[in-house]
């Protein structure tokens, strides 16, 4: 009994001890230290594991042209595992332990909520590739995504036109969290605003990995009965094929129901049967079809680094909006360091606005000088059999993003900029 | 004068071919370049003159084979271009671009297509294109082809699917008895659009004619009772289209949970394992056999079965043999398993879901009505489902394992006693458990993803249906499955599908509460149970 | 053991003088040195530790009460729980709806409301809401709302005698149920985002050292508190009752005892204490959403407790050290491979450490 407890406690003693006495990893002299946060494990693998690796091929690229301010950049990799607790503890490791000077990570809403608080109190930098809700403003993040007026309210505008169908009836279809429900009230508010009522709108929403969408493809036929109706769904990546399968079994094609998805992308539709998909639309601010030159050299980049690095997706290197998001956000930030001449996160923050950078979407982006958004054109794809996409409309210039929607009761009168700190 | 003459010899060939030719180069370019406007004027006339040799160029159009540079139009097929009027051979220009038709387009020629085809002497072709007509929007630039291939028409349910058409169209005339005839001839419908269209006429800047009006609402009247009718029908349809998911998924369990008693946490990756089974024989099909492709599936139930009986057997074999008796831990053994082989997966094929692509039989469906379409899928799914619980039920009963199976079940020591090697037992009925799971893994990949956490989604309702019919008893799984399915259906139809879930989930606990044996209890007395 | 003819002392019962000075030397570290060398300690100093440590410790002290709670219904009484990460849940969403309160107007939208019911255009508070403003009712929320459904789904399950996996198989169901109903937004708890950015915590700023220092100790002192709790009731006769419905219920039931009572009471304890644990996690990491209720989590509390050894109490602490501990490392140095470790300590464990890294301890001593 005696010498059990002692055993005991001094087990647990030696791990606190073993705690106390570790001391944080020193910065290597002439690197800056570049925190990556994107989930490599559980579900969120998916879509966030190319995300690191295109922002370490763009590291990578930035190195061998010589590096940020004369010194090389040093990933750190981190591995939040789609465990939202634990994208707030790697952020708090990455900013106090590791000491990065930025980081690039998140996906879903719920990681970057998890992890603002963390870098506002210690005073961090995150770039966000994703297309996401809007409704928030920090300072210390820069949002190189679409905000929804750069996405949703395009596409249901070219829905409306002539060309995507004329739809006089809309069907909100969504997965149900945070983006979904945002984006459909901007939507709803939108489409009264253009004279469509309630009974003409159907929301809908499905739990996470919902995968028998039986009823509610049957519900969608009956309701388009009433009239010319579109679908927008922001059903969460894995919940689309069986969405997708049951339409096209149920015989619904896209030229009498079209859908237009936010979240279906080239990354999400590898190694799908695009069979039922064909002529489907989604709204991005790239996709990989693009034709100019700097996207061709960015897939270029892209094939190589994949091939030279052995990734899994080597055989068909694809390119998606996220990934040329982050790609943009990390130039940005070499940019707006290069002009303060620091790492300085308080030093970088007003150096971020106002830089431009030729995308691989055939313009050149600003970031806008005061609401940490960028300005980014809009495309409308069409899904070919390929998994590629079609382009049938695109903004003709780049759209300045509104985080606060003109279209949500409460917006009206914010400030189109972060409060200081 | 120097294009006239080429020009007039084409047409002299044209004409020469058959008589009513106007598909020219210049037809070819205003239906592929310009705004929608202009291309669908184009295409109105084209269906105007009722020119069928438009045809094969509008199917191309339609699939995407077509580029264009500047005003040359070009047909593409593979990495050869030809002319579309003269069939030859043409350079393809480097900056050649898709023609991009937008939804719009698509439906206008899609709907041009099938009015030029209601001239086909291949009656299949006509039934299609007629079908097409009556689902898509038929509008009055189609009307003359449509009643001019009805007056032809000899095949009787083709003629009634043109009238139907033609009611479609006509029900805005201004002759009054047309528009009778018209509601008539609607009122055999089943078809919600017919109804939507007949309800629109009854708003007040529709049908003023107070005997049309009320032809009009008797016509709706009969076409709700059948469209409600046919509802009813997809609904249950739906219901066992789940339950037979269910059943599969639940099946394997039945045997090693409810008969070995073996919670095996790890059932649902077992099923994604069959499902990639599935993945890797199709990727040799289409390696080495594509012209078998379409029946990949058949192989790929075998490999399925036998990985994962192979897969499950091992698992038998190195942890939950050391574990008989403690069923707590193999609960916690099993989830490790889970979790490895799902990480296995990711490994080998990585995270992202891999696609599994239905073959031509199972894509598409039957349509009974407008408004009850069953999937080619749901369908064999059923049918499947009942063949594995066939196989089953006759392994159990009418072989010698089965027999064995269930000695060892109702009394191991007995059973040993008389010379059944129940270590051996053991390790088989684990692993036809197993084999189901992986055939299970077959029909999921025909539904929905495919991926590293396929399982983990089916899990928690296997364990569902088998604890609610009684564990050990395959009646009361088959009974379970259905009753889950139709009910959780009928639900979502009410409350919206996650408080449907939500609402299955609980329903379950209270009954479990209340009947802790399930559905069927087994017979047997012992203080512990 | 304990000679029951001559009961010892109290404090000779819970542990002997040894014991009782690790105790007070692991008190002290928790609560006087680890304070010390983060507060006080420059940051540049080699002994200083950083916030990180302290907050990634916090965290796993709130796992460990968690195990702790987890090895009194599964380690003495022999009731494998797959959902007590929904009592763990319901303590952090009890203790996040005062947090929610008191941001008070800082929220995005500058309402009275949590950003989260602005948007769903809720006006006031619903019912549940009531009062959450308040801190000391918050508290009492944390230990009564699992404590409520424990008793309500426990005394439905232990009068029907369900027991053994059926018991384990419908409590991952109920998880399974509740975690679809907190994701729902209307459900009024924020949805799949749940809980976060919270200001203040009663009225101190949240994200300071200070504060978070504050919890740390609080953390500390309520996990061995709660130690200390425990090893007095599996040490009365109380406890014995328990072990002997673990080792042979129906004996127990042909000598007079109604043990439905003695389960209920223990699990609803159990969820009370996890309910504890929940609330002090909260404010620690920033944030509480559905995910906690994923029945994987449910089942990994059961390996912390596996892991250090059941029915032991020390030993469910040490294995939620171990365990998280080691995903903290692995989710760092070796992302790919955290699953197959998870995977292959769920196995072995149960294969041959049966008795886990407590048994593995106790063979050492018995050999030396």
């Amino acid at each position: 009994m005696n010498r059990k407890f002692l055993l005991q406690s001094f087990s647990a003693l030696t791990l606190a001890a073993a705690a106390a006495f570790a001391t944080p990893a020193m910065a290597e002299d002439g690197t800056i230290k570049v925190g990556i946060l994107h989930s490599l494990s559980g579900t969120m693998a998916i879509s966030e594991t190319v995300l690191k690796d295109v922002a370490l091929m763009t590291i990578d690229e930035i190195n061998a042209k010589g590096g940020v301010l004369g010194k090389k950049l040093e990933p750190v990799v981190v591995d939040p595992a789609s465990d939202w607790p634990l994208f707030a503890e790697k952020a708090r490791q990455l900013l106090s332990k590791d000491k990065v000077a930025v980081t690039f990570g998140c996906w879903t809403s719920v990681s970057r909520k998890s992890v603002l608080p963390v870098f506002k109190e210690l005073d961090g930098l995150l770039f966000y590739p994703v297309q996401y809700e809007g409704e928030e403003l920090e300072r210390n993040v820069f949002y190189t995504g679409a905000a929804p007026n750069q996405q949703a309210i395009p596409a249901v505008e070219y829905l409306m036109s002539k060309d995507g169908g004329g739809a006089k009836r809309f069907v909100l279809l969504g997965t149900d969290y945070v983006y979904p429900r945002t984006t459909n009230k901007i939507l709803r508010a939108f489409l009264h605003s253009k004279g469509i009522t309630d009974e003409n709108i159907m929301e809908e929403y499905t739990p996470f990995g919902h995968s028998d969408y039986q009823t509610i493809v049957a519900n969608i036929k009956k309701f388009s009965t009433g009239g010319k109706t579109a679908v927008v769904s922001t059903i969460n990546g894995d919940s689309n094929v069986p969405f997708y399968k049951e339409l096209g079994n149920a015989g619904l094609k896209a030229t009498d129901v079209p859908v237009v998805a936010f979240s279906v992308g080239e990354e999400e539709l590898r190694g799908v049967d695009t069979k039922p998909l064909v002529g489907d639309l989604a709204a991005w601010n790239y996709f990989m079809s693009l034709k100019n030159p700097v996207n061709e050299e960015f897939k270029k980049k892209w094939a190589a680094y994949a091939k030279a690095k052995g990734l899994p997706s080597a055989g068909k290197p694809l390119t998606n909006d996220p990934m040329e998001a982050t790609y943009i956000g990390i130039n940005m930030w070499k940019q707006a360091v290069e002009k303060a001449g620091t790492t300085d996160v308080d030093k970088v923050i007003p150096a971020v606005g106002g830089q431009q950078f030729a995308a691989p979407d055939g313009f050149t982006v600003e970031m806008d000088p005061k609401n940490h958004h960028l300005h980014k054109p809009v495309f409308i794809g069409e899904v070919k059999a390929d998994g590629q996409f079609n382009v049938v409309w695109k903004s003709p210039g780049p759209i300045k993003a509104q985080p606060w929607s003109p279209y949500i009761p409460g917006d009206e009168g914010k400030k189109d900029e972060p409060d200081s700190k | 004068m120097r294009h006239l003459l080429p020009a007039l010899i084409g047409l002299a060939i044209l004409v020469l071919c058959s008589p009513a030719q106007a598909f020219d180069q210049a037809t070819a370019t205003a239906l592929s370049v310009g705004d929608s406007d202009t291309r669908i004027d184009a295409l109105n006339k084209v269906i105007a003159a009722g020119d069928a040799a438009a045809l094969p160029f509008l199917e191309k159009l339609i699939g995407d084979g077509v580029k264009t540079s500047g005003d040359k139009v070009f047909v593409v097929d593979g990495d050869k271009a030809v002319d579309p009027v003269t069939g030859q051979a043409a350079e393809l220009p480097s900056d050649a671009d898709d023609v991009v038709n937008s939804n719009r387009m698509r439906n206008e020629i899609g709907g041009a297509i099938a009015a030029l085809k209601l001239s086909s002497p291949d009656r299949a072709v006509r039934l299609e294109a007629a079908q097409s007509l009556q689902s898509g929007d038929a509008d009055e630039s189609k009307l003359p082809l449509v009643k001019a291939a009805e007056g032809k028409e000899k095949d009787p349910q083709i003629r009634d699917m043109l009238g139907q058409v033609e009611a479609n169209i006509e029900l805005t005339s201004s002759d009054k008895s047309l528009r009778l005839a018209a509601v008539k001839m609607l009122a055999e419908s089943s078809s919600p659009n017919v109804k939507e269209m007949l309800s629109t006429r009854l708003a007040p800047d529709g049908e003023t004619d107070p005997e049309v009006k009320a032809a009009i609402t008797a016509a709706i009247k009969a076409v709700d009772a059948r469209l409600s009718r046919y509802a009813l029908v997809g609904q249950i349809f739906t219901g066992v289209s789940l339950a037979s998911i269910l059943l599969l998924a639940a099946l394997g369990l039945a045997i090693t949970y409810g008969l070995m008693g073996i919670i095996n946490m790890a059932h649902g990756e077992l099923m994604m394992i069959g499902a990639y089974s599935t993945y890797v024989v199709q990727n040799l099909f289409r390696a080495y056999l594509p012209d078998a492709f379409q029946f990949y599936l058949v192989a790929a139930l075998p490999v399925a079965f036998l990985v994962t009986a192979g897969v499950g057997m091992a698992i038998e074999r190195l942890v939950l043999r050391h574990l008989y008796g403690r069923s707590l831990e193999t609960l916690l053994a099993t989830c490790g398993i889970s979790l490895f082989l799902m990480q296995l997966v990711r490994t080998l094929f990585g995270a992202q879901n891999v696609g599994v692509e239905n073959p031509e039989w199972m894509s598409g469906s039957v349509s009974l009505a407008a408004s009850l379409v069953l999937p080619y899928n749901r369908i064999v799914i059923i049918g499947f489902s009942v063949a594995v619980l066939g196989f089953m039920w006759y392994l159990l009963t009418k072989t010698r394992l089965g027999l064995f199976v269930r000695a060892v079940t109702q009394n191991r020591t007995m059973a040993r006693c008389v010379g059944v090697p129940t270590a051996r037992i053991d390790t088989m009925a684990f692993g036809l458990g197993s084999g189901i799971a992986g055939l299970a893994g077959v029909a999921l990949s025909q539904i929905g993803n495919v991926g590293p956490d396929l399982g983990q989604h089916y899990i928690v309702n296997c364990f569902m249906v088998v604890v609610l019919g009684g564990v050990g008893q395959l009646a009361g799984t088959v009974l379970a499955s259905l009753g889950l399915g139709i009910v959780s259906k009928f639900l979502e139809g009410v409350t919206g599908a996650v408080i449907a879930e939500i609402m299955v989930l609980v329903f379950v606990v209270v009954f479990i509460q209340r009947r802790p044996q399930g559905l069927f209890a087994m017979t047997g007395r012992s203080a512990e149970a | 053991m304990i000679d029951h003819r001559n009961p010892p002392g109290l404090f000779a019962r819970l542990y002997n003088p040894t014991g009782w000075a690790l105790f007070f030397a692991s008190l002290a570290v928790f609560c006087v040195l680890v304070p010390i060398l983060n507060q006080v300690l420059p940051a540049d100093s080699l002994l200083h530790m950083s916030d990180y440590w302290v907050a990634l410790i916090g965290k796993i002290m709130c796992y460990a009460i968690l195990a702790l709670a987890m090895d009194m219904v599964w380690g003495y009484t022999g009731i494998l729980s797959l959902g007590h990460g929904i009592f763990f849940a319901l303590g952090g969403y009890a203790f996040g709806m005062y947090l929610m309160r008191e941001i008070g107007h800082d929220g995005v939208y500058h309402s009275d409301l949590p950003d989260f019911m602005v948007f769903l255009d809720w006006k006031a508070y619903p019912w549940y809401w009531k009062g959450t403003g308040s801190f000391l009712y918050a508290m009492i929320l944390v230990l009564l709302a699992p404590a409520a459904l424990a008793l309500f789904f426990g005394f439905f399950a232990f009068r029907s005698r369900i027991k053994g996996v059926y018991f384990s198989i419908i409590t991952q169901a109920l998880t399974v149920a509740l975690m679809l109903l907190f994701f729902r937004n209307e459900t009024g708890f924020g949805g799949n985002n749940g809980f976060t950015d919270f200001k203040r915590i009663l009225g101190h700023p949240i994200a300071t050292p200070g504060t978070r220092m504050v919890l740390f100790v609080t953390t500390a002192l309520t996990m061995l508190g709660m130690l200390l709790v425990l090893r007095y009731v599996v040490t009365s006769k109380f406890g014995r009752i328990l072990m002997a419905i673990r080792d042979a219920e129906s004996r127990l039931m042909f000598t007079g005892y109604n043990p439905l009572l003695y389960k209920l009471a223990i699990w609803t304890f159990s969820a009370m204490i996890a309910g504890l644990a929940g609330a002090l996690y909260v404010p620690q990491v920033g944030i509480i959403n559905p995910g906690e209720m994923a029945p994987g989590n449910s089942i990994e509390i059961a390996i912390w407790t596996a892991v250090g050894g059941r029915g032991t109490l020390i030993g469910a602490l040490i294995g939620a050290f171990i365990v998280n501990g080691a995903k903290s490392w692995f989710t760092q140095a070796f992302p790919d491979y955290w699953l197959y470790f998870l995977g292959a300590l769920f196995v072995l464990t149960t294969l041959f450490l049966p008795k886990g890294v407590m048994g593995l301890i106790d063979k050492a001593r018995t050999r030396s």
